[in-house]
């Protein structure tokens, strides 16, 4: 996924090999062997044991802990057609997917495009520290302190009083809009670095070209730096998609009544009714509805796409 | 027949039992020093980690306790099972104690090394929870119920759990959100046992109708606190125990009713895991947990729930909340909860996940 989605960055890559190459190319195997080595052994290590775990605990009747004998079983895997429920709580997870990667795209790509083309040294430096400063706070404490913005009573609902002091009462905590707005607040940053790094390898003369040619702001913003930024939204969509598809804190806590996506069930299945085989088996089917998602897209992005 | 004693005798007897005597005493310390320190686990802020119970403690026994927490039942049996030997005392709602018991995960407690259990209520320190094999498996502790919440002077005809579902109170619900709780809210408005309830289509029917009033699903003392004190709604189900807490230390206007169909009552255990190495330790911290004295300054200084020692009860003020609020009389109408078969519990989880998907809806 990570390496499709990001052909800029491949670009620069390329580039590396080929001033390097002479080096490189006296003893490659070994050489490259051994920078990929730690890479290559933590990725397994972090991401393929657990999720191996995971997918053997998938087809089990039971967690294999205590005194159960282990026993196998697919059930796990047909939850959707026993519980009719989930496809109401999987639309839900993608309705939240879509908005809050829309949201980032529409708000992440105008701000990467004024970074990389508007700024300058210093200025640059520090509009991008703030792009990133959501990263420093810890999660919870972003969305508990957002509970104090949106709820009755609240400082959004104050300001709004000391602006109109008759409109009536708002109240956005426990609804759909807070958890989009907790969630674009928490993954905005990735969308605008993703597509920083694409705007930024715009050349001027591309645009100098287009203005040359008669072409107004609009038409260049549509026939160049949309497309030349189509892998940089790619990506961002991506990175922000697949997390927010399995995010459960920020629905429980900003959500209330409507909170319930496929993170929460399946933290449910983990810490509440200790069915961690049946938790383990949707998250799987998650993931595969996922990827099943991205090849859809892909397709039809290659089709717009400047290729 | 007449047993003369010498002097001698006499004295070296007496020297000798006295001598055993000490012997006797100061082993306990020594063991004591030797296993100066033991892990409690159990939810936080929940009695046992109260900083003058430690120190308290500590002074009388030089042993030190620590803590580990756990945020969910669940999370608690977890911690057990892939922490062996990590746990000294553990916290265990007796609806679970038999399930941590069947997992071989506690032991049985030897209640004559835990003097102060001759004042528990009998009802509770004898609870059917609690045993398994006629042996206790956990000392009962504190008990409580999960009941009506609701925000005084703005809800008045709180005498049902049907106001849950009163279109008057549209979106001013919060529900906890725990299956077994819920499900025995449906249980107990369709007249059902709510360990056990033979119609769970009922039940679900019955949850369902709340979904216009359901405002939020909480999950913790301070969630249930902030949500409350935001006026984010009025009507709620809430455990005795925290409600005692909400009126006392947050100053919060809530009124705690045990409705006209009745509520869930639940026991809580203390519990010496197998895995422990320090079991003598552990059953004195246990002992010290059903202590009046204890449990006199843990309900009047910070708020906590009914104490299962009559004794204990006994010694708050006359004006205590807690005393006001478990009330005696509402023992008779309490359903306790009790351990669950997984393939019940399961139907529970299942159950209440399809109504939150149905209130998300």
């Amino acid at each position: 996924m990570a390496t499709r989605a990001a052909p800029e960055s491949t670009a620069v890559e390329d580039g590396a090999r080929i001033r390097g190459s002479p080096r490189i190319g006296t003893r490659p195997g070994w050489r490259i062997a051994s920078l990929l080595a730690p890479a290559y052994a933590w990725l397994t290590l972090a991401v393929f044991l657990p999720l191996g775990c995971m997918l053997f605990f998938s087809v089990l009747k039971a967690a294999p802990f205590g005194n159960h004998p282990l026993a196998f079983t697919v059930e796990n895997y047909l939850a959707f057609i026993r519980r009719p429920y989930l496809f109401d709580v999987a639309w839900t997870s993608i309705r939240i997917g879509l908005w809050t990667t829309g949201l980032c795209a529409a708000i992440g790509l105008p701000a990467a495009i004024a970074l990389a083309r508007a700024t300058r040294g210093r200025a640059r430096q520090v509009i991008f520290l703030l792009v990133i400063l959501p990263f420093w706070t810890n999660g919870l404490v972003r969305i508990f302190s957002w509970t104090m913005v949106l709820r009755e009573g609240g400082l959004l609902d104050g300001a709004l009083h000391l602006v109109a002091s008759s409109a009536p009462s708002l109240s956005l905590l426990y609804s759909f809009p807070a958890i989009i707005i907790g969630l674009v607040h928490a993954y905005l940053p990735y969308m605008v670095l993703t597509c920083y790094l694409s705007a930024a390898a715009i050349e001027d003369a591309h645009i100098e070209a287009a203005r040359s040619l008669g072409a107004r702001a609009p038409m260049i913003f549509w026939k160049i730096i949309l497309p030349l930024c189509l892998p940089g939204l790619t990506s961002g969509s991506i990175l922000i998609f697949v997390p927010v598809i399995g995010s459960f804190m920020e629905p429980r806590i900003l959500g209330g009544r409507v909170g319930v996506t496929m993170g929460t069930v399946i933290e449910d299945q983990f810490v509440q009714a200790f069915n961690w085989p049946l938790g383990a088996a949707l998250s799987f089917t998650m993931l595969a509805v996922v990827l099943v998602i991205f090849a859809a897209s892909s397709r039809l992005l290659g089709r717009i796409g400047p290729r | 027949m007449t047993v003369h004693l010498s002097r001698r005798t006499f004295n070296a007897l007496l020297g000798s039992t006295l001598g055993a005597g000490l012997v006797a005493l100061a082993a306990p310390r020594r063991s004591a020093a030797a296993t100066s320190e033991i892990t409690v686990l159990n939810w936080k802020g929940y009695g046992t980690d109260e900083a003058f119970a430690l120190k308290d403690f500590a002074a009388a026994t030089g042993i030190t306790v620590k803590h580990d927490y756990f945020s969910s039942e669940a999370e608690m049996l977890t911690k057990l099972r892939t922490n062996p030997g990590a746990y000294d005392v553990v916290l265990i709602n007796s609806a679970r104690t038999q399930q941590a018991q069947g997992e071989g995960l506690i032991d049985a407690v030897d209640l004559g090394a835990v003097p102060n259990a001759k004042d528990l209520a009998p009802s509770l320190k004898d609870h059917p929870n609690l045993q398994a094999g006629g042996k206790p498996y956990g000392v009962a502790w504190v008990w409580g119920m999960n009941s009506l919440g609701v925000r005084h002077g703005k809800v008045m005809d709180a005498q049902s759990w049907a106001i849950f579902s009163d279109p008057k109170y549209a979106s001013r619900l919060a529900l906890l959100d725990d299956p077994t709780t819920v499900i025995g809210i449906g249980a107990l408005l369709t007249g059902q046992d709510i360990n056990n309830p033979k119609d769970l289509n009922a039940v679900v029917a019955a949850l369902k109708a709340m979904k216009p009033n359901v405002k939020l699903l909480w999950s913790s003392e301070d969630q249930w606190n902030k949500a409350f004190s935001a006026d984010a709604f009025d009507i709620s189900v809430y455990w005795s125990g925290a409600a005692a807490r909400s009126i006392k230390v947050h100053n919060l206007p809530v009124d705690f009713i045990v409705p006209k169909e009745g509520a869930i009552g639940w026991l809580d255990g203390l519990s010496v895991p197998a895995s422990s190495s320090k079991k003598p330790a552990a059953l004195q911290f246990v002992n010290y947990m059903i202590d009046p004295k204890f449990y006199v300054t843990w309900a009047t200084q910070a708020g906590a729930p009914a104490s299962a020692n009559t004794a204990a009860m006994a010694q708050l003020p006359a004006d205590d909340l807690n005393r006001q609020i478990h009330k005696s009389e509402y023992l008779t109408k309490l359903q306790f909860m009790s351990a669950l078969p997984d393939d019940r519990r399961q139907a529970f989880n299942d159950a209440w996940e399809e109504v939150k998907a149905f209130y998300a809806k």
